[in-house]
């Protein structure tokens, strides 16, 4: 269970946390001046791409150090720098960020996988001509990873969360031209954006409650006790407090983003894009960031709880993520691509770190987080490498007999699978599960979790040993011969293996640096910490899941290499089972039916109003407009024009009856000059006849 | 009202209308001096003896003459082709008869006040040339500047250009 | 009728026979003769206000028609010399044919 933590919140932030802004920026950069040059410039975008990460990574790892040096000269610190970005009345919107262990190891985790899958890109793209856009994408998309990570403000996660969801959008359609691909580009930013509506609400909600978005504000904070206590007092819907409803709502978001169920089914249609997005972001970071976020907000999550039990939204969060464990797994026994097991893999793994924060605190989901994000990116560059080898092909049923042809590849691949399936003790996946099998099998609310996680563990050692017999056992079955991968693309799966096998060192009950780290106390190496109650049963338990995994999975596989068209080996057993399992339990086609049905007749509704009802308003509008122009005219050329002319016309008229007065003859004149005489003396006689 | 009155009335109208309605204008000039001499006698009748002499003396011996001469030097004896009256001849009579009616409604509308018959006066040639010196003297100066300026006027006008000053 | 209102009306007669010639007849001499015949028919005016007047021994009436006949006299030189000159240059005396200041 989760033990007290203890992070002291410093006061002044040191040099290091001030500019830490400059780990998510140099990317950012990167991308933008990457978008400004011309396609054919690959040398210079990738310099770019990497130099610019190497960067983020160096500082990121000073960073870490910082972190580390404070923790082990007595007790973990967190520094923030807090920015108003602008004031509404009396309103402040903040921004800011944050350096404590959670970010920290985040840090680097996302730089050093991120630097790793840009070298191997180098390679894997080569023939791409779209090399340039590929890695200003994956630029900007590494810089608003890191800003996720290190943001102390909701706001400003939720700005970076967006950015990463763009970024996704953009690399998932990165071959735009595919349809397949552009609608699952589509379909993935669409389905995180309906969590994305939560997570705003929740936002919402917290600030108008807390006045603030800040996590961490020298107790002003909205993730600080005053800040917690004011949410726990006020009530909200179906017995929950203002804490838990936000809770929940946050973790929709987060479960958009991390394809919990039921809104996984974008993941595994995100493999049209190509691998190292596949890698980078589906596996090892974006997805993660949804796990990242429950664990930043893990005080909200766990306000209320007594010790020893749990609340609310973390008990929903377990079973959600429990379930989609599970689900996931049995879906990704019957699949035939060879990315898409990985894909459903990924969902599956998700379920666990959901499933560990819930039951087991921060450190028990963080730490899985990070031994996945390691032998998951190594497998799916180590898929890559095969595509490659394969000439393009995906299937697995097309493949076989590999590790003659790429042996490099087929050991590193072997060592990803055993960690992803949690092979004891030499492998970082065993450590991080069982920490997680641990938890839940001492959560104090129910013990179905850890059934169906057990199961979990079984199912992912019977597919990746299908997997890994389809791809590398048996002999080859597809059309041209398969080679190795070069050297830029091994050599990161190398350095990943590596650390697929030994990060589990840090995780060890014996000597559990990682949760002593994460939750601020001294770490101390003891070999009685395996001798605490149920953990070595529990680890027994998962060992023996694993074996029975794969002595079932090499049962039915081993020696069969059946081609495309002849049935599964699970298939000819179960055809009813493996027909749900394939279709992936036709929630896709539900969907189709509800969700994307009503959608489509709203946008009918939508669009007949549009052109109907403003239109004909506008049309109206426009018509009512032109008469009166008509009006105006007609008034202007027939009266106004009229009238004037008419004047003029008059004017001449009269003139030329006056003119008709000057005859030039002098007779003329005088006749007018006796009449005007006669005028006059007429009227002086008549005014004299008095 | 004399019968001589009648009479002098009678040749110095006939004179006038003779000299605005014959064709033949040498005929109206001549006509015209049987007015200016019927209006000598009106003079003489007047008991305006000296303005009488004058009359004759300068508007028969000159004026008349002079006509004539301007007349004969600008052939004008020859009857001009469109007629002697001008086209819009009606209208100029109208404007005359409309004159006529006012002068004659003025002078029948005072009749009553305009003073009956009285003696006659006495002007004597001697009290005409004191008056022409003594109080008139500066009007006769300035009749003798006008003749002399209308003389040179007149001869100016009429001359003939020569050839070089045009 | 008193022997004043008489010769008035006879003045006016003459006047408006004289104006009528003027204002009717083509040629520039008649018209002036009719001038002379205005003029002469004012003359007549005055002569008859003078004899009939209040004060006949002061001599006005005839003083002012001596002076009458003499610018006349005048006037009709000049007016006769600007005819001879007009008929210099358009070769008529026919006044409706005169209308250069016509509009």
């Amino acid at each position: 269970m989760q033990e007290a933590i203890s992070i002291t919140p410093q006061l002044t932030a040191s040099p290091i946390a001030g500019i830490l802004w400059l780990i998510p920026a140099a990317p950012i950069v990167a991308a933008g001046l990457s978008a400004l040059l011309k396609q054919p410039r690959r040398k210079a975008s990738a310099t770019l791409a990497i130099g610019s990460l190497s960067l983020s990574l160096l500082f990121s790892l000073v960073a870490f150090g910082h972190v580390v040096s404070d923790w082990a000269h007595g007790g973990a610190t967190r520094e923030v720098v807090n920015l108003t970005w602008f004031q509404s009345g009396a309103v402040n919107v903040d921004l800011g960020w944050v350096l404590d262990p959670l970010s920290a190891v985040m840090l680097v985790m996302v730089s050093f996988v991120g630097l790793l899958i840009f070298i191997y890109s180098t390679g894997y793209m080569e023939h791409d001509e779209n090399y340039t856009r590929f890695f200003c994408f994956m630029s900007l998309f590494a810089g608003a990873m890191l800003g996720v990570v290190i943001s102390n403000s909701l706001l400003l996660l939720f700005i970076c969360w967006e950015l990463v969801g763009l970024t996704s959008y953009l690399l998932i359609g990165f071959w735009y031209q595919k349809p397949s691909a552009s609608a699952a580009a589509k379909k993935a930013f669409l389905t995180t954006r309906i969590g994305d509506v939560f997570f705003l609400l929740g936002m919402v909600w917290l600030f108008s409650q807390t006045g603030t978005l800040l996590f961490y504000n020298h107790g002003a904070g909205s993730l600080e006790p005053l800040a917690l206590a004011g949410l726990l007092a006020t009530p909200a819907a179906l017995g929950l407090t203002a804490a838990g409803a936000i809770g929940l709502l946050i973790f929709a978001g987060a479960a958009g983003k991390s394809g919990q169920f039921p809104l996984h089914v974008w993941l595994p249609d995100a493999m049209e894009g190509p691998t190292p997005v596949s890698a980078l972001i589906h596996a090892a970071t974006m997805v993660a960031a949804g796990v990242y976020l429950i664990a930043r907000v893990y005080p909200l999550m766990q306000a209320g709880a007594l010790t020893g039990g749990s609340t609310a939204a973390l008990t929903v969060v377990t079973w959600v993520g429990a379930f989609t464990a599970v689900f996931a797994a049995l879906i990704a026994v019957a699949q035939n691509d060879i990315k898409r097991i990985l894909a459903y893999s990924t969902v599956s793994q998700l379920g666990y770190m959901m499933a560990g924060l819930g039951m087991g605190g921060v450190a028990v989901g963080m730490f899985h987080l990070l031994t996945h994000a390691f032998f998951k990116a190594l497998l799916f560059m180590g898929a890559g490498s095969v595509i490659h080898g394969c000439h393009g092909e995906q299937d697995i049923r097309k493949m076989g007999g590999l590790k003659v042809d790429m042996p490099l590849t087929c050991l590193t691949y072997a060592i990803g699978m055993l960690a992803l399936c949690g092979f004891p003790l030499l492998f970082s996946g065993f450590w991080s599960k069982d920490g997680i099998l641990d938890a839940a099998w001492h959560w104090s609310v129910a013990k179905s979790p850890f059934y169906m996680l057990v199961v979990g563990a079984l199912l992912t050692a019977f597919y990746m040993t299908r997997q890994m017999i389809y791809v590398f056992g048996g002999h080859w079955r597809g059309n041209k011969p398969a080679h190795e991968s070069p050297a830029v693309m091994t050599a990161p799966l190398v350095i990943l293996a590596v650390f697929a096998m030994l990060l589990g060192v840090v995780g060890t009950p014996a000597w559990p640096w990682f949760r002593a780290f994460m939750d601020g106390h001294a770490a101390v190496f003891e070999l009685h910490g395996f001798s605490e109650p149920g953990l070595l049963a529990v680890m027994a338990a998962s060992t023996l899941m694993v074996f029975i995994g794969f002595g079932l999975a090499w049962n039915l596989y081993v020696d069969r290499s059946p081609r495309p068209q002849e049935p599964d080996e699970l298939e000819r057993v179960t055809p009813m089972v493996w027909g749900w399992l394939h279709d992936k339990f036709y929630v896709d086609e539900f969907y189709g039916v509800t969700v994307i049905a009503f959608y489509e007749s709203w946008a009918r509704v939508s669009d007949w109003l549009d052109r109907r009802v403003w239109g004909g308003v506008v049309a109206g509008v426009a018509w009512t407009f032109g008469l009166w122009a008509q009006l105006n005219r007609f008034l202007d050329n027939n009266i106004v024009d009229g009238s004037f002319d008419k004047g003029c016309d008059e004017l001449g008229v009269g003139g030329g009856l006056l003119s008709r007065m000057q005859t030039g003859r002098v007779q003329t004149y005088l006749r007018l000059l006796a009449l005007a005489v006669v005028v006059l003396a007429a009227i002086l006689i008549w005014s004299s006849r008095a | 009202m004399s019968l001589v009155f009648y009479i002098i009335t009678a040749l110095t109208v006939a004179g006038g209308l003779a000299s605005m309605v014959l064709k033949n204008t040498v005929h109206c000039a001549l006509a015209l001096t049987v007015a200016f001499a019927g209006l000598a006698l009106f003079f003489l009748n007047l008991d305006a003896q000296f303005a009488g002499f004058v009359q004759i003396l300068v508007y028969i011996g000159a004026v008349a003459i002079l006509v004539v001469f301007a007349i004969l030097l600008t052939k004008g004896s020859e009857t001009p082709k469109g007629g002697v009256f001008s086209r819009t001849w009606l209208a100029g009579l109208a404007v005359a008869a409309a004159v006529f009616a006012v002068l004659g409604w003025a002078i029948l509308h005072t009749a009553p006040m305009l003073p009956g018959a009285s003696p006659a006066p006495t002007a004597t040639v001697l009290q005409i040339g004191q008056a022409l010196i003594g109080r008139y003297v500066l009007p006769l100066e300035i009749v003798a500047v006008l003749l002399t300026a209308a003389l040179i006027g007149a001869v100016i006008v009429a001359m003939h250009e020569k050839e070089g000053t045009k | 009728m008193t022997p004043l209102a008489g010769y008035l009306l006879v003045a006016a007669l003459l006047f408006s026979i004289g104006l009528a010639g003027a204002l009717t007849r083509r040629n520039a001499i008649l018209v002036l003769i009719g001038i002379e015949l205005m003029l002469n028919a004012a003359n007549l005016n005055l002569i008859a206000f003078w004899r009939y007047g209040p004060h006949p021994e002061a001599l006005t009436g005839m003083m002012f028609a001596i002076f009458s006949i003499a610018v006349a006299a005048a006037e009709a030189a000049v007016g006769l010399g600007l005819v001879i000159s007009i008929h210099r240059h358009t070769k008529t005396t026919d006044l409706d044919q005169m209308n250069r200041m016509k509009g």
